[in-house]
């Protein structure tokens, strides 16, 4: 029998602390679609999205309804569309324009999956693939797109890393009426994970299922509120409460992924346990870890309060659904997280802080506005050092930097909604281009020998 | 189906007649209330089972006319998310 103060917990997370379910991600396999032609494959990409996809926003509304918990976002990720362009390399356009359509006229805000996997080699139409990235993200409002470029298991391919710099600075040249912002759709990763329900990120790995609905949770609010009134409480004491509430939402999560899956005819896939901050007061992962007793996030410390909330969370998580994936982690965008921005704008945090907290929670320099002159090889070595921190670390990292055309430190830059603001963040002066310019491979490291 | 009806807002007279009259002339079958003051907010809990008389949504829409009416918020959720988050 639920008690009285057990109702009430749960009415007051979402009424007051912003708990919501981030967003139901439908994985749909576009392998059916391979046609012979740009513009076969790309009438058969929006027939299919527009016929497996066709209820998520319904469904998503009336389950909202039904247990009372908002849904924020509705998305769709595809198998990476590098794989379906192969034959007509040079086409690929088409497809992302399809695919933008088809996001469009769903009413989801984004669609993810424009991605190529490289962690190893590239090939010749893999190559035409990620030179496309600058102008399928100019041309279309809602598609994502994300790039692999090492393993734990490969090691790092440095001569996609050279060119992603070049991509990355080309993209933010061709949205520059926007600041940029076809950067914030760009994600370069080192082991990216095939059900991640998160933008930019999320693509319809070849190992799942055809079509499958994965559940990001969220609640930085509720594990702030939760710990809120725990002054003098020992560090396992506060450990142990966010592990408590992680549990809670989670629960939640698992719930509506399944009854999702169930009236989408797809797969329950996964639920992905990410803090996720939005903007708004009140849900801020920097507020959490200042709330465990740091003047601000930055601050020597920060790695290791975000380590013990990152695994409380998981603790919490993995309890309460048998089926955690994704990234699970929490996230540090910074333009995404009014606790982040601010420290940004006091100068209380920098990108090295930030780089040394990726080795111990999901997912990456996230989100980071750069100066526009920021040489490509110096975007191309911090995607290096942070697929280092992943492949060493057997974990997943990722890079989404925007290099805001004509801005400098100092400045700050409006991307609105839940893509918020972000000042200017200082990048080293000192140069990488000749590493960066020898290209070749980061071998596998030692311990991916397991066999 | 069961929900749960959680009714929040400034203590005032006539708030459980509004609700209990709302619900009845939806035919919904209140099967356990229990009311308390918290941190100064009169709060109201009931177990109301719907049949397939109404879906939750629509209950939902008629609530919600009635907590403005009333000056309350009510919020109506089927139980198992409450059964999902607190029981193992």
């Amino acid at each position: 029998m639920l008690s009285k103060n057990e109702i009430i917990e749960t009415v007051n997370m979402v009424e007051k602390e912003h708990l919501d379910i981030r967003t139901i991600t439908m994985g749909i396999s576009l392998l059916p679609c391979v046609r012979e032609s740009a513009d076969k494959t790309a009438a058969c990409v929006y027939d299919r999205i527009m016929q497996k996809a066709e209820n998520i926003v319904s469904v998503a509304e009336t389950l909202s309804k039904t247990y009372g918990i908002p849904i924020i976002n509705k998305r769709i990720s595809v198998t990476p569309v590098s794989l379906i362009t192969a034959a007509f390399s040079g086409g690929e356009i088409k497809i992302a324009k399809s695919l933008d359509r088809a996001a469009k006229e769903l009413g989801i805000d984004f669609l993810g999956g424009y991605s190529a996997l490289v962690q190893k080699g590239m090939t010749s139409y893999e190559r035409k693939f990620l030179e496309s990235i600058p102008e399928a993200l100019a041309s279309t409002d809602r598609l994502c797109s994300s790039v692999n470029v090492g393993s734990s298991k490969t090691g790092i391919n440095m001569d996609a890393v050279s060119l992603l710099g070049k991509i990355i600075k080309e993209t933010a040249e061709k949205t520059k009426d926007r600041d940029g912002l076809g950067c914030a759709k760009f994600v370069a990763f080192c082991n990216a994970v095939e059900d991640n329900p998160f933008m930019a990120g999320a693509f319809h790995g070849v190992g799942e299922g055809e079509t499958v609905i994965n559940v990001g949770v969220s609640g930085p609010g509720v594990v702030h509120h939760a710990i809120k009134n725990m002054a003098g409480a020992t560090i396992d004491e506060i450990a142990e409460t966010i592990k408590k509430t992680a549990f809670k939402i989670t629960r939640a999560g698992t719930l509506i992924a399944r009854e999702a899956a169930k009236r989408l005819n797809a797969e329950f896939g996964i639920v992905d346990l990410s803090l996720a901050p939005t903007p708004v007061m009140g849900d801020s992962v920097a507020h959490i870890l200042e709330e465990i007793g740091l003047s601000s996030v930055g601050a020597h410390g920060t790695t290791a309060a975000l380590a013990l909330l990152n695994d409380a969370v998981k603790k919490g998580g993995v309890m309460a659904s048998s089926n955690v994936g994704g990234l699970s982690g929490a996230f540090i965008p910074v333009s995404e997280d009014i606790g982040m921005i601010n420290a940004a704008n006091n100068g209380a945090i920098d990108i090295n802080k930030l780089e040394a907290m990726t080795a111990v929670c999901s997912v990456g320099i996230d989100m980071v506005a750069i100066p526009g002159d920021t040489p490509a090889s110096t975007i191309s070595a911090i995607i290096a050092d942070e697929a280092a921190i992943g492949m060493i670390n057997n974990k997943t990292t990722a890079v989404r930097v925007i290099p805001v055309p004509n801005k400098k430190v100092g400045d700050s830059v409006e991307f609105g909604g839940l893509l918020g603001t972000a000042p200017i963040m200082k990048v080293s002066r000192e140069s990488a281009d000749k590493f960066i310019a020898r290209g070749g491979r980061i071998p596998a490291p030692i311990h991916s020998n397991k066999n | 189906m069961k929900a749960i009806v959680s009714v929040i807002g400034k203590d005032k007279s006539g708030i459980i007649a509004k609700v209990s009259s709302a619900l009845a002339n939806k035919g919904v079958n209140i099967e356990d209330i229990s009311q308390t003051i918290v941190q100064g907010n009169f709060t109201m809990i009931m177990v109301c089972d719907l049949a397939d008389k109404i879906s939750i949504s629509e209950l939902s829409d008629a609530l919600d006319k009635t907590g403005k009416d009333a000056g309350v918020k009510i919020y109506v959720q089927h139980e198992d998310i409450f059964n999902a988050m607190h029981t193992l």
